[in-house]
């Protein structure tokens, strides 16, 4: 076997590259600005250009784009407008999420504990905490995280695919192990994931063999090759292809491979949460995208039963446990399982549609979670002598919070209405056109659900609304909760309030240019 | 062309977002800057009314298209035709009698600049739902309306309001969250493109029976749950119970008219041949919509319940009338649909009076208030007989025409309905006789007569059901052509039994 050297055409990759390349300047950084307070100015600084940088890149190259995008890597990647508009959007969420990453309390509290390799409640971090410490290598990892995620929706290969996901993976399990509160929770939590996630990869590693075993290839386009030419369905490339579509699906969180959700969600700092499930969502969904139109689009029938199952199970499973949930950040989570079965609804049948609604679909969805853990982040617990603690997870403390916040209380409950999918939010076109996708290929019994499953979704969204504007604090905690004023978290959440606001009024726009990406990787697909 | 229809849904949704926008020290006047700009409303439709060519009255008039999200379809359209314009007319009429009947609710400023914001927000929704031309534009509206409702139900008023709301606003979301895969599956049917949601371009559209059929159910059960129809009615007392009387009279008298109006205009407008075949059940549920919304009337303590009931019954009979489909049914539901909002508004405002002076809407607390306050006895008897229909009352003219119209097609529905009118006899009656007549109960506190704002309210819809009574023809010569279009549409076959 001999090894030729690709050609390696550098200039489609220059967002990844801008990104990845911050991200190698910010560990030295990390290794060389001693104050801790530079250190944070200066990664933040970093990241926040890289990360704008980045997308301006891509935005020019998309105009600048024309027939079915290039290739790159001997075929490993692909960039073209379907990649490039996922990557801006993974780009967005990167920005907004890095931002909260830097919110910080009024008494000066970040989201993430002082030192992690210290033991929880030891002396050590009691000193760590004094001495003004912090974990500034959270910028670095979060950019690594979103360059592997970019590189994630132009994979066309599975062995980069499998390369892009450990890329983004590794430093997520780092970053929810990092809260400042509650650090066994968030330890646990990044346990689960890790091992879970680990788990996964190992499902897709091994359909990916399975795949190379029966095509001979590991190539998207070559396999779908194989996939057409084989007459009657190969076992060993059904079984293939169902394991890399189920390690996908780990990350997308929907059921039954959802299980680290809830504790990662809830364990990990909210930042991290934020970030995590509005930007592996959207990368784990442009991948699944690729890989089923590109190399399994023959398989249609055969896979449609497995997208049918965990489609149906996520909504309902993640509905009916949302409704009984009394932690905030696990009822979002499982409202995520939810809305990962929604983003399935539109796989239905493999329409043309999906391609331009899921990009909308999970731009609404991700501006709308990163606005609302960015509220969660602004509302604290207040101890009896006055001192403002951790966040108020627990719902009942969010009673009344329409009185003492209105403005606030009313962005949550604009979120929240999106998450329900209510019009004149973006939530509901993204529901619109995902829903319109699956019955243009006669989905509509899978509709029909999911619209069952909305209407009961909505019943613990408006939960939430009549606990903030309806009920009145209850009596003797008035003070127990305390509004935070973190002028970047407030940024994060004007910005998405005013994004999900447009985006559901005036969609036309970017339905339009993602409409433009649908056309280019069916053109691509053949 | 001026775009009177526009004009008419910006100008409350602007106003709303001005009261909010209100400083503190400036929301003193509120409630006359509210009524003013509702006024202005009430103006424009009056125009809207002049304007309108009566003799035209089937074709969309004050016709506006303007592309909105192109991607998937959908235009900014508006445009009425006689049915629409009643129905625009009499939000504009109720709006600002609501806001009148309610002007001692709210010491707190900042409350009050809130309900008044919502109602004028909700009347820019009706006054848009009423208008619109383009399938998905009344979907958004429709669904969009929850949230101020949901608001006005569940911060003001009594007791149980919080589950009141939520109970209003589950029922309604799982109605129009059905109705949203009719529309998407509605676009599939028609023929695409930039408005491929425009009313026009789904009308008359060759569908499967089976796709036709399915579509007309999910738009069919949203407009039910809307009118409310039995058995999917139980959201509409436990709100009229606990939401203040001014919200709860526009949400029956006109909001509630969406569900018949939807039936009307795009159950069967677009599904002719689909609303033929249910047209035999949905006339049972009708007609058991009528008799059992009757008697639970009769059975009731709670005023607002009571005329709750009674609303369910009289959406019974315009259903009734829609799905007979013969010119003088639909004509006369049409026209009921207005004379409803009329005698159900009034109704509502004349109970919130009584719970004003009383502080309860428990019939068993009043009595004998007929000799200390006749006025009051005599208005609020006027409107009981409204309620059931009484000759020369608009009422009246309209329940006769559906019932005779739908006769020839549907006899048997017909008579079990008659049967209701009587009820409602019986429970106007009854009530009257328990509030007005018989002893007053002791400890009772000195009784104001109607004042001359609550007489504003009242005596301006109780002068247009009798002129409209006497002289049906102005409503009825708008109606004419609207409802001729739509028997046309409907197959000819024996509908009704």
């Amino acid at each position: 076997m001999t090894f030729t050297t690709p050609e390696i055409a550098w200039a489609p990759l220059a967002p990844v590259i801008i990104v990845l390349g911050a991200a190698a300047v910010a560990i030295l950084i990390e290794s060389f600005v001693r104050s801790a307070e530079t250190r944070r100015r200066v990664q933040l600084g970093v990241s926040v250009v890289a990360l704008l940088a980045a997308a301006g890149t891509a935005i020019v190259q998309w105009v600048g784009l024309e027939g079915a995008g290039t290739v790159v890597l001997d075929g490993m990647l692909t960039v073209d407008r379907q990649s490039l508009a996922w990557q801006v959007l993974i780009l967005v969420f990167g920005t907004l999420g890095t931002l909260l990453f830097a919110a910080r309390t009024r008494a000066g509290e970040e989201a993430f504990t002082p030192l992690g390799s210290v033991a929880p409640g030891s002396t050590e971090e009691t000193l760590a905490r004094r001495k003004g410490m912090q974990v500034t290598e959270v910028f670095p990892l979060a950019l690594f995280a979103v360059g592997g995620m970019m590189l994630f929706t132009s994979v066309t290969d599975l062995i980069f695919l499998f390369v892009a996901l450990e890329v983004f993976s590794l430093p997520l399990y780092i970053l929810v192990a990092l809260a400042r509160r509650r650090r066994f929770l968030s330890h646990e939590g990044a346990l689960k994931y890790f091992l879970l996630g680990a788990f996964s990869s190992a499902i897709l590693l091994f359909g990916a063999a399975f795949l190379y075993g029966a095509t001979g290839s590991t190539s998207y386009t070559e396999i779908a090759q194989g996939v057409a030419s084989a007459s009657g369905v190969d076992a060993l490339v059904l079984a293939g292809a169902v394991m890399v579509v189920v390690g996908l699906l780990f990350k997308i969180g929907a059921v039954p491979f959802h299980s680290w959700t809830p504790d990662a969600y809830q364990g990990a700092p909210t930042p991290v949460t934020a970030f995590m499930a509005a930007a592996t969502k959207a990368a784990a969904t442009a991948a699944l995208l690729r890989v089923v139109y590109e190399a399994f689009y023959g398989l249609e029938w055969e896979l449609s039963w497995l997208i049918w199952g965990v489609s149906i199970a996520s909504m309902l499973l993640g509905t009916v446990v949302a409704l009984v949930q009394t932690e905030l950040k696990r009822m979002l989570a499982y409202s995520s399982i939810a809305h990962a079965g929604f983003i399935l609804v539109a796989f239905a049948g493999f329409p043309d549609g999906a391609l331009s609604a899921l990009p909308f679909y999970l731009a609404s969805y991700g501006l709308a979670t990163l606005g609302a853990f960015a509220i969660i982040t602004q509302v604290r617990e207040k101890s009896e002598d006055g001192t403002v603690m951790g966040e108020a997870t627990r719902l009942g403390q969010w009673a009344g919070l329409g009185k003492r916040s209105p403005w606030l209380a009313g962005a949550m409950a604009l979120f929240l209405l999106s998450f329900a999918g209510i019009p004149l939010t973006a939530g509901f076109v993204g529901k619109f056109v995902a829903f319109a996708a699956a019955i243009s290929e006669g989905g509509w019994p899978l509709v029909l659900i999911a619209v069952i499953a909305s209407a009961a979704a909505a019943f613990f969204y408006v939960r939430l609304v009549v606990l903030m504007f309806l009920t009145d604090v209850p009596e003797g905690q008035e003070d127990a909760v305390e509004i935070d004023h973190s002028p970047l978290a407030r940024a994060v959440v004007v910005l998405t309030a005013v994004a999900v606001v447009l985006l559901g009024i005036v969609p036309g726009p970017v339905l339009d240019a993602f409409e433009n990406a649908g056309v280019l990787l069916l053109g691509a697909a053949g | 062309m001026f775009p009177i229809l526009s004009v008419m849904v910006a100008l409350p949704a602007l106003g709303a977002v001005l009261l909010w926008a209100l400083p503190g020290g400036a929301r003193a006047r509120v409630r006359e800057l509210a009524l003013a700009i509702t006024g202005v409303e009430l103006v424009l439709a009056v125009v809207l009314f002049l304007q309108f060519d009566t003799s035209a009255a089937g074709t969309i008039q004050f016709s506006e298209t303007y592309a909105w999200i192109p991607q998937i379809g959908t235009s900014w359209a508006l445009g009425v035709n006689g049915i629409g314009l009643l129905m625009i007319v009499l939000s504009a009429l109720l709006t600002p009698l609501a806001i009148l009947a309610g002007w001692w609710e709210d010491k707190d400023p900042a409350r009050r600049t809130h309900y008044l914001a919502l109602i004028l927000l909700s009347e820019a929704f009706m006054v848009g739902i009423f208008a619109a031309r383009d399938v998905f534009l009344f979907y958004v509206l429709f669904e969009a309306m929850l949230i101020p409702l949901y608001f006005l139900i569940g911060s003001f008023g009594g007791g149980q309001r919080r589950y009141a709301a939520v109970k209003f606003l589950l029922y309604s979301l799982a109605g129009g969250l059905v109705m949203l895969v009719g529309v998407v599956a509605l676009y599939f049917q028609g023929p695409g493109g930039d408005q491929a949601f425009l009313t026009d371009n789904l009308t008359g559209l060759d569908m499967s029976t089976t796709a036709e059929r399915l579509i007309f159910l999910a738009f069919f059960l949203a407009f039910a749950i809307k009118a409310p129809m039995v058995p999917v009615h139980t959201w509409l007392p436990t709100v009229a119970e606990t939401a203040r009387p001014g919200t709860t009279a526009l949400l029956v008298a006109v909001l509630d008219k969406i569900g018949t109006f939807g039936m009307l205009t795009l159950c069967v407008a677009l599904f002719p041949e689909a609303a033929a075949w249910a047209a035999p059940v949905i006339i049972g549920f009708a007609v058991v919509s009528v008799i059992y919304g009757a008697l639970l009337a009769i059975g009731q303590k709670d005023m607002l319940r009571l005329v709750a009931f009674t609303s369910v019954s009289h959406f019974g009979i315009m259903v009734l009338g829609i799905f007979a489909f013969t010119q003088t049914s639909i004509e006369g539901a049409a026209f009921y649909m207005f004379n409803h909002g009329l005698s159900t508004g009034a109704l509502f405002f004349a109970v919130g009076f009584l719970i004003h002076r009383y502080g309860t809407a428990d019939v068993t607390a009043y009595g004998g208030l007929q000799r200390v306050v006749p006025v009051l006895a005599g208005t609020f008897l006027i409107i009981g007989l409204s309620a059931l229909a009484l000759p020369g009352l608009s009422p009246f003219v309209s329940e006769i025409m559906v019932l005779i119209g739908a006769f020839s097609v549907a006899k048997v529905a017909v008579i079990i309905s008659a049967v209701g009118v009587v009820l409602a006899a019986l429970y106007v009656l009854l009530t009257y006789q328990k509030v007005f007549t018989g002893p007053a109960p002791e400890s009772r506190k000195p009784v104001m007569e109607l004042t001359r704002r609550e007489r504003v309210v009242l005596w301006p819809l109780i002068a247009l059901m009798l002129v409209l009574g006497f002289l049906p023809g102005i409503a009825i010569d708008t109606l004419r052509a609207p409802s001729a279009d739509i028997v046309a549409t409907v197959p000819t076959e024996e509908a009704g039994q």
